[in-house]
C-alpha cells in the first residue's frame, strides 16, 4: 500500500485523472461486455423441425450386421449359469446380426439427458433402438426425434395385443411398439401391517398402522393415476381440477407424516425387510420378490389400476434401422417372448405367449400377475398423453410436492 | 490500486525492455497461463452460461432467449425457500458437530498420538477409499429398523428428546433430519479434521510450557494459546465442511424423508425431471451467491479474531 502511495506522487495529476477516467471507462466496457455476454447465451429449440427424410441416416444395415440396443437393467432373459442372454444369441444365430446390448437405461429422465445433445443437433446417438416408458415416448414424438417403424420388416408386429394397439400418444403405433408392460398396484408386507391386508389407496394414505412406513412411486403417472382411479376419475381423461384434487390427497398424507418417501425401483429391498409396510409398486418387481417371500402381498385396487409399457423406439439418424426392426420383429414371435417372460416376469405385449409358456413353465403361465385374466385387463388404465404445457405444469407441481 | 498504478508509473519513465531484452512481467504472465485457462474453461465459462440461463425464458422444446427474466429468481425463492433455509441449517449443524468431534480428534492426533500419528491419520482418511454413495448407504443399515443404534436411543429415551426437537419422528431414526445431519457430519468430517490437524501440529509446545510457567491453568492456556493459534485450521475446516454440505443432495435423498429435501435435490430435479433449466439455474446462482456472502462475512469476522 505504502509503495503505491509513493508511486502516485510521481504521477502527474493529469495522468491520475486520465487513469481514473480510463478505469471507469474500462468498468463501463466490462459491464456492457458482461451484459452482452450474458445476453448472447440463448439456446435454440431442441425439437426437430426439418423434413421426414432428414431424420434418416443412410442405412448401414446390410453392410454392418449389427444393432445397438439400450435397455433397462435386468430386463431380458439371462442364463444364470453362463451369464449369457439366450434370446439375443439365438437372434444372432438366425440372422447373422450381432446385438450390442447395453444396460444403460436406468431412468427415463437421466437417459433423456444423455441423448438430448445429439438428437437436438440431429446427430446419431450411437444407438439404433431403445425402450422408453409411454410418457417418454410421448415426449420424444413431440420433439419429432423418432423415426417411423417400417412394418414391412416386422410381420410379427400383428401379434401385438389388442389392448395396446391404440394408445393416445401414438394412436396407430407408427413410432413405438411395446417391449414389456406392467401394472401399478399396491404392495405390502404383512409382517409390518400385523397381518392386515392393504387393498386401497385410501387405506395406504390414512391407516394409522402404516404411519411413516408408506412409499409412493416417484413417477406421478403411477401414483396419481392410482389416486385418480380411487377418486372415481379416469386417468386417461381428467381435468386440471381432478389432478389438483388428487395431488392434494397425497400432499395431506405427506403433511400428516404418513409417507416415508418417494421411490423409483429401489422400494424392493425396503418392502422385503418390512421397513416399508406398504407402497405403490410394479408387478414384475413384486413377482420377483414373492419368489423369495411368498407372504408379500400385492393388490390391484378395486377401482382399477395403472397399465404402463416400455416401448421400442428408433431414434433419428439411427445407423442400423432395418436391423433394429428385424430385432423387434424377432421378439414379437410368441415363443421368443415366452423365453423372455419366463425370466423377467412382466406382462408380455405379445399374443399367444401364455400358450407357449404352458408347454415350458406352467407355474409362470398361471401367475395372474403375468397373465392377467380379461376381468383384470378390463380394469387397467393407461395414463393420458400430455401436451407440452400440461406436462410442464403437472411435472412441476408434482416435483414441488416431492421436494417439499 | 497498487497493481494498476505501478506499471503505468514504470511506463512514464519509458517502457523500455529490460537489459536482458525481455520485459520482466512476461515470465510471471506466462506462468499464469495454465491456471488462467483452467479457471476460464472450468469456472468462468460455465458460470457465465449459468448466470445467463438464470435470466432466460422459454422452454426446452422451443429454446431459451435472454429476456432479463428476473422472475426466475422470485419464482425459485417463492417455491423453494423452505429447502433453501433447511439446507443452510443442516449444513450449519453438520459443521458444528464436525467441529465438536473433529477438534478433539485432531488435537489428540496432532499432540498426543506420538508414534501412532500416521496410522491414525490414515484411519481418518480411510473411508475415502470407498465411494461416497456406499458410505452413505451404510448409514441406512446402521440406523435401520431394529438396529443397535435405534435400540440404544429407545432404551435411553433419547428418542423422546430428539422427537421433541423435531429431529426424528415416531420410533425410527432413519428417514429423519437427525439421520441426514448425521450423514452430512460423517461424510464431511475428514475435511474438518485435516486442516485442524495441520494447524495444531505446527503448534510449538514450548508456548504451552511458557504459559504453564506463567501460572496459566491448562484450560486458560488452551483458551489463550492453542485455540487462537489453531484458528486458521478452524476457519479452513468449517468452510470445507459447510460449503459442500450446503449443496449436498445424496444424504438427504438416502437418509431423509419427504420433509428433509435439501436444495441440491431440488436443483437436480428441476434440471433433469421438470426440465425447467432457468429456474434451476436461478436456484444455483442464488445458492452460490448466498454461500459467498456468508463465507465473506465469516472470514472477515475470523480475520479480526472476533470469533474467539
Amino acid at each position: 500500500m505504502s509503495s503505491a502511495r509513493r508511486n502516485r506522487i510521481d504521477i502527474s495529476p493529469d495522468l491520475a485523472r486520465g487513469l481514473v477516467s480510463r478505469r471507469s471507462m474500462l468498468a463501463g466496457i466490462g459491464v456492457v461486455g458482461l451484459g452482452s455476454l450474458l445476453a448472447g447465451c440463448g439456446t435454440t429449440g431442441i425439437a426437430y423441425t426439418g423434413s421426414e427424410v432428414g431424420k434418416a441416416s443412410p442405412d448401414k444395415s446390410a453392410a454392418e450386421r449389427l444393432v445397438n440396443w439400450s435397455n433397462w437393467p435386468e430386463y431380458i432373459d439371462v442364463n444364470d449359469k453362463t451369464k449369457k442372454r439366450p434370446t439375443l444369441e439365438d437372434f444372432t444365430k438366425k440372422t447373422g446380426i450381432k446385438v450390442n446390448y447395453t444396460e444403460d437405461y436406468n431412468d427415463n429422465d437421466e437417459f433423456f439427458a444423455k441423448i438430448k445433445p445429439q438428437l437436438a443437433a440431429n446427430q446419431d446417438t450411437g444407438r439404433d433402438v431403445w425402450c422408453s416408458t409411454d410418457w417418454m415416448v410421448a415426449r420424444l414424438i413431440r420433439f419429432n426425434w423418432l423415426q417411423k417403424l417400417d412394418k414391412t420388416n416386422m410381420p410379427n408386429a400383428k401379434n401385438l395385443v389388442d389392448g395396446l394397439a391404440k394408445v393416445s400418444f401414438d394412436p396407430d403405433r407408427v413410432y413405438s411398439i411395446p417391449w414389456q408392460s406392467g401394472f401399478t398396484g399396491i404392495g405390502y408386507n404383512p409382517k409390518s401391517t400385523n397381518g392386515k391386508k392393504i387393498t386401497s389407496m385410501d387405506q395406504l394414505l390414512h391407516d394409522p398402522i402404516l404411519k411413516g412406513k408408506v412409499t409412493l412411486l416417484k413417477d406421478f403417472r403411477d401414483t396419481l393415476g392410482l389416486m385418480l382411479l380411487a377418486m372415481g376419475k379416469n386417468p386417461a381423461k381428467f381435468s386440471d381440477s381432478d389432478f389438483d384434487a388428487a395431488l392434494k390427497q397425497i400432499e395431506d398424507a405427506k403433511k400428516r407424516g404418513q409417507l416415508k418417501g418417494f421411490t423409483g425401483n429401489e422400494y424392493g429391498q425396503g418392502l422385503a425387510s418390512g421397513d416399508i409396510a406398504a407402497c405403490t409398486a410394479w408387478t414384475g418387481d413384486v413377482v420377483q420378490l414373492k419368489a423369495d417371500d411368498p407372504n408379500l402381498g400385492y393388490v390391484l385396487p378395486a377401482g382399477g389400476h395403472m397399465l404402463w409399457s416400455d416401448n421400442f423406439v428408433i431414434p433419428n439418424k439411427a445407423q442400423h434401422k432395418k436391423n433394429a426392426e428385424l430385432l423387434i420383429d424377432y421378439y414379437y414371435d410368441p415363443s421368443v417372448m415366452a423365453t423372455v417372460e419366463d425370466y423377467v416376469n412382466y406382462i408380455p405385449p405379445v399374443k399367444r405367449v401364455k400358450e407357449e409358456l404352458l408347454k415350458s413353465d406352467p407355474a409362470v403361465a398361471d401367475d395372474p400377475l403375468i397373465f392377467p385374466d380379461e376381468k383384470v385387463q378390463a380394469q387397467s388404465h393407461v395414463f393420458m398423453g400430455l401436451d407440452a404445457e400440461k406436462d410442464t405444469r403437472y411435472t412441476g407441481a408434482w416435483q414441488q410436492l416431492i421436494n417439499g | 490500486m497498487a497493481a494498476l498504478a505501478e506499471p503505468v508509473a514504470g511506463r512514464s519513465k519509458g517502457a523500455r525492455p529490460s537489459r536482458r531484452g525481455r520485459p520482466s512481467w512476461l515470465p510471471p504472465l506466462f506462468l499464469m497461463i495454465p491456471g488462467a485457462i483452467w479457471l476460464g474453461v472450468f469456472f468462468v465459462v460455465p458460470l457465465v452460461f449459468l448466470v445467463s440461463q438464470s435470466i432466460q425464458s422459454g422452454s426446452v422444446a422451443d429454446g431459451y432467449k435472454v429476456t432479463w427474466h428476473f422472475a426466475n429468481y422470485t419464482y425459485a425463492f417463492q417455491h423453494f425457500w423452505h429447502q433453501f433455509v433447511r439446507s443452510l441449517v443442516y449444513a450449519l449443524l453438520a459443521t458444528i458437530f464436525s467441529l465438536l468431534i473433529g477438534y478433539p480428534l485432531a488435537y489428540a492426533i496432532a499432540l498426543k498420538a506420538g508414534r501412532f500419528k500416521s496410522i491414525l491419520l490414515v484411519i481418518v482418511i480411510a473411508p475415502f477409499f470407498t465411494s461416497f454413495l456406499l458410505r452413505t448407504l451404510a448409514w441406512q443399515t446402521i440406523l435401520a429398523g431394529d438396529g443397535l443404534v435405534v435400540r440404544f436411543f429407545r432404551s435411553t429415551h433419547l428418542i423422546a428428546v430428539t422427537n421433541w426437537l423435531h429431529l426424528t419422528n415416531g420410533d425410527q431414526l432413519l428417514s429423519s433430519p437427525l439421520a441426514v445431519v448425521s450423514g452430512l457430519t460423517y461424510n464431511f468430517l475428514p475435511f474438518m479434521v485435516l486442516p485442524l490437524f495441520a494447524s495444531l501440529e505446527r503448534l510449538d509446545p514450548r508456548l504451552l510450557e511458557a504459559s504453564g510457567d506463567l501460572y496459566a491453568r491448562p484450560i486458560v492456556a488452551f483458551r489463550h494459546v492453542t485455540l487462537p493459534l489453531s484458528l486458521p485450521g478452524i476457519v479452513a475446516g468449517t468452510l470445507l465442511t459447510f460449503i459442500p454440505a450446503a449443496g449436498d443432495f445424496i444424504n438427504a435423498q438416502l437418509l431423509g424423508n419427504t420433509n428433509t429435501t435439501m436444495i441440491g435435490s431440488v436443483i437436480n430435479s428441476q434440471f433433469l425431471t421438470v426440465l425447467d433449466y432457468s429456474g434451476a439455474a436461478a436456484l444455483s446462482v442464488a445458492l452460490m451467491a448466498t454461500i459467498v456472502v456468508l463465507v465473506a462475512l465469516y472470514v472477515r469476522k475470523a480475520g479480526t479474531e472476533e470469533l474467539v
